[in-house]
């Protein structure tokens, strides 16, 4: 029987290798923020009350850009609705959680974290504390992020405009999405985003970031039916 | 009115991640909507990467000749044999200051 303690280790373990891509992304992420003119304060609040790499760059690079704050919101929501998804599965394993300490170990549900509890505790299915699994991974990821972002608002105020670091953006999110380049059906659900943006970005209040995701969606729904 | 933002935005993510935890029955997300979920990132990310190539920062399409263009062709192949994350960023952007700084100029 594995200590509470040991499992909590076992959790930062497992994220460490993700450390590779979080800390670039986090330097990143502080950068940009600077970069598109933001406050630190604002661009490290970002970081501790949204809590989300690809939601806080999005979110200021649309509130730059002039968009409306309903906009920029309601993006937010869109990129983080898989992590309903997330919730649904790991909701099995932290039934027996009192309500308070849910709430606590909802905050700390990040992508990387998600994968590597999934993984472990679908492997041990016999694990007592399954949540210090889930909670060492993501108070780990929580940490380095919140460092990594610190040190990119830092270095921002340092990086010339000529490097022309907006570009770090598409890029980023290319790398998000690479793994998934190989399944063909995600790649057809990708080029539908990508050509609808395209179509859609001068549709007024840049509701092109919340159309395109819609679009594509739905031509998911559509392949998932005739797939069957 | 950014705090504001922020906070909402905050509340919203945060909503995200506890819903299915702490509020609603897992049961009540059916398998299809899962399925659809699945698709979520290949949904959102490219409608951020398409734009940010293929739009200079007036809103109009860029040339066929763009520095950026080029930077995102290798950083997809990079990152596609590559599958890392810092070599898809890196090379994109290695790619993209050595055409603006060297061969440009």
């Amino acid at each position: 029987m594995l200590s509470k303690s040991k499992i909590f280790f076992k959790g930062i373990v497992a994220v460490l290798p993700h450390m590779l891509s979080v800390i670039p992304f986090g330097i990143i992420t502080g950068a940009i923020g600077i970069e598109l003119g933001f406050d630190p304060i604002l661009v490290y609040a970002t970081s501790l009350i949204i809590f989300g790499g690809a939601s806080q760059i999005i979110f200021m690079q649309l509130l730059s850009g002039g968009a409306s704050s309903l906009v920029a919101i309601t993006s937010v929501g869109v990129i983080n609705s898989r992590h309903l998804l997330y919730g649904a599965v790991l909701s099995e394993y932290l039934e027996k959680l009192s309500f308070i300490k849910k709430l606590f170990i909802s905050y700390f549900i990040v992508d990387q974290g998600f994968a590597e509890s999934n993984k472990y505790i679908k492997q041990n299915k016999n694990l007592s504390n399954p949540h210090y699994y889930v909670l060492g991974t993501g108070v780990t990821l929580w940490f380095c992020w919140q460092l990594s972002t610190i040190s990119g608002i830092i270095l921002g105020s340092f990086i010339p405009e000529e490097l022309g670091l907006k570009f770090a953006i598409p890029l980023t999110f290319l790398a998000i999405i690479v793994n998934d380049l190989r399944k063909l059906d995600h790649v057809f659900v990708m080029l539908v985003s990508g050509f609808a943006s395209l179509i859609l970005f001068n549709a007024p209040f840049k509701s092109y970031i919340i159309l395109s995701p819609i679009v594509a969606l739905i031509a998911a729904f559509i392949m998932l039916r005739f797939k069957k | 009115m950014t705090w504001f933002s922020i906070i909402v935005s905050g509340i919203v993510t945060y909503f995200s991640r506890m819903a299915m935890v702490a509020l609603i029955d897992r049961e009540m997300l059916g398998t299809k909507v899962k399925e659809v979920l699945n698709y979520v990132p290949a949904a959102v990310f490219p409608a951020i990467i398409f734009p940010g190539i293929f739009f200079n920062d007036f809103g109009s399409f860029v040339e066929i000749t763009d520095p950026k263009i080029y930077g995102a062709i290798v950083a997809l192949v990079v990152g596609f044999y590559s599958r890392s994350v810092i070599a898809t960023i890196v090379s994109g952007l290695l790619s993209y200051w050595f055409i603006i700084f060297f061969l440009l100029r």
